[in-house]
């Protein structure tokens, strides 16, 4: 690989951490719009972000290091797992270590982290966080494994890029698995971003909340890092869900006009999504906790229902 | 020989049938007996979908015929009577979860694995695709009769019923492109008259034991005679 491609591949995972916000934004002002607000201006996650970091960061007397650092680490993990999700192309050296063994680690990696910093300062509400989001975490992993190999038997690659080239290559098939892979994919990334059914992202209320009672003791830079994370962790699962399933439009080279294509569809893509989201969060509420179980049992079963139409249905004998 | 050799019609019809069968394990997750009714109509209109796709495709016209009916009597009288019975019964705002959802949901998948592993030598005898179809249709009789296992509500069990009778009908169509008419015909009044017979039941065993939970007939035999 040449080292314009490491520049273009940089470039990406710098597109990743500069589009998170603004999709975030996005589906706030689409939210507002359909609850006859007026909404916050569609760049006001930036603005937050930006008082965030001019901020004093205020640290609790029972911190330790870890509740520094975990921040950092969060952030550079859920970075690193974006940055390897082709965004605009399929070609770049990315795209080698674009392995979703390798994505969900690095995602269980960050979530690691943010359950032990939500622990470490010993408030009730940050364990209660912490808690409730291994718990959920631990029952979407499996659904989410289960969805993705479904993709992963059919192209014979555990990699995110080969399954796209693979999907391009071959059109016009009417894949039952996919279907079912989807919809299981979709409940996961409703659970793991915290939308609603699963979390309330623009609550405080106490007794309801997951992933806002883990990051409660943060602010400053540390909560501008936590909130970004979040953010970009709902632009991965967004582009994944975009990129994999509907890859049509997805540059597989690196020229000028591949990218600029690869850049318009996946706008387009993304803001259509997040018009989906919003309109699934203003029509829906949120669960109780202890039903999410039974959600995310859903989805495995979707999940598992894909792999097995798979093989009984698409694999001739 | 596989998916993507299929003409699209034929994809069309994989998707529909993967679709049933998964409408299946709605039914059976279904706690509230008015939404498993629904789940079992949308099952009655993707068998339906079935059948028009292999009628249209194989030029055979009596199934036109046989998926109208499919679609009058399983997609909208069947439905509309079990509706009209619970809601004769009260029942509905009745709702009984399952006592253990993610085991009945792993014997159901393991039962989609079994009747897979059974067809495994046809499908492999054949040289048409849509054979597998007939592994989806077994799975959806299974768990059909899964769920007459574990539900103890009368009228979850008789759409338990109905729909391993959907099942049949599944296999028979992809399979063989449908049965001669007259046997279509006996089958879906068969199935009417249960439905009826049904009917009639569900007010008895209610007139008698007081409830719809068929688990409350064994305990009635032991005092009687000699109290």
């Amino acid at each position: 690989m040449s080292a314009s491609s490491w520049v273009l591949a940089l470039l990406q995972a710098l597109l990743y951490a500069a589009l998170a916000p603004l999709l975030a934004g996005w589906v706030r002002k689409v939210k507002a719009r359909l609850q006859n607000r007026r909404g916050a201006p569609l760049l006001q996650p930036y603005r937050d972000l930006y008082k965030l970091f001019a901020k004093e960061a205020r640290m609790a007397h029972t911190a330790s290091l870890l509740f520094r650092a975990a921040p950092y680490i969060v952030f550079i993990a859920v970075w690193l797992a974006a940055s390897a999700v082709p965004l605009l192309t399929t070609g770049l050296p990315t795209a080698a270590i674009a392995d979703v063994i390798v994505i969900a680690g690095l995602l269980a990696l960050a979530r690691f982290f943010l359950a032990l910093a939500g622990m470490d300062v010993g408030t009730a509400f940050g364990g209660m966080g912490a808690s409730r989001e291994m718990f959920v975490s631990a029952l979407a992993e499996p659904a989410m494994l289960m969805a993705v190999f479904t993709l992963a038997m059919t192209a014979h690659s555990t990699n995110l890029a080969s399954v796209v080239d693979y999907q391009l290559a071959s059109h016009d098939v009417l894949r039952p698995s996919y279907m079912f892979a989807l919809a299981g994919l979709v409940l996961v990334a409703v659970a793991e971003t915290g939308r609603i059914p699963v979390d309330n992202p623009a609550t405080h209320l106490e007794l309801t909340m997951i992933h806002e009672a883990m990051i409660l003791e943060y602010s400053g830079r540390h909560l501008a890092l936590m909130e970004w994370a979040a953010q970009l962790k709902l632009l991965l699962y967004g582009t994944l869900l975009a990129n994999v399933f509907f890859p049509w439009g997805v540059a597989q080279g690196t020229g000028p006009s591949a990218l600029g294509q690869g850049l318009a569809v996946i706008t387009l893509k993304l803001a259509a999504l997040g018009v989906v989201l919003a309109v699934s969060e203003t029509v829906l509420t949120k669960m109780r906790l202890f039903r999410v179980p039974a959600f995310l049992d859903l989805a495995l079963l979707l999940a598992l229902l894909g792999l097995l139409s798979h093989v009984i249905l698409e694999v001739g004998a | 020989m596989s998916l993507e050799h299929l003409p699209l019609l034929q994809q069309f019809m994989v998707v529909l049938a993967a679709m049933a069968l998964f409408t299946s394990f709605v039914l059976l997750e279904q706690a509230r007996l008015v939404s498993a009714i629904h789940a079992f109509a949308w099952q009655g209109v993707l068998v339906t979908l079935v059948t028009l796709v292999v009628a249209s495709s194989g030029g055979q016209t009596h199934l036109f015929f046989s998926a109208a009916l499919t679609l009058g009597l399983k997609a909208l009288f069947i439905p509309w009577m079990l509706h009209r019975l619970v809601r004769t019964l009260e029942l509905d705002r009745h709702s009984e979860p399952l006592q253990r959802p993610a085991l009945v949901i792993m014997a159901a998948v393991a039962l989609v694995i079994f009747s897979y592993w059974l067809v495994l030598p046809i499908v492999q005898q054949e040289l048409m695709f849509t054979r597998n179809i007939v592994a989806v249709s077994l799975a959806v009789v299974l768990i059909g009769l899964l769920m007459m296992v574990v539900r103890q509500q009368a009228v979850a069990q008789v759409l338990g019923f109905m729909s391993m009778e959907n099942g049949l009908f599944l296999a028979a169509v992809s399979a063989t492109g449908g049965m001669p008419l007259i046997v279509e015909l006996g089958v879906a009044f068969d199935v009417l008259v249960a439905m009826v017979l049904f009917g009639v039941f569900f007010f008895q065993i209610r007139e008698s034991i007081d409830t719809l939970d068929v688990d409350r007939m064994n305990r009635l035999t032991e005092r009687g005679d000699d109290a």
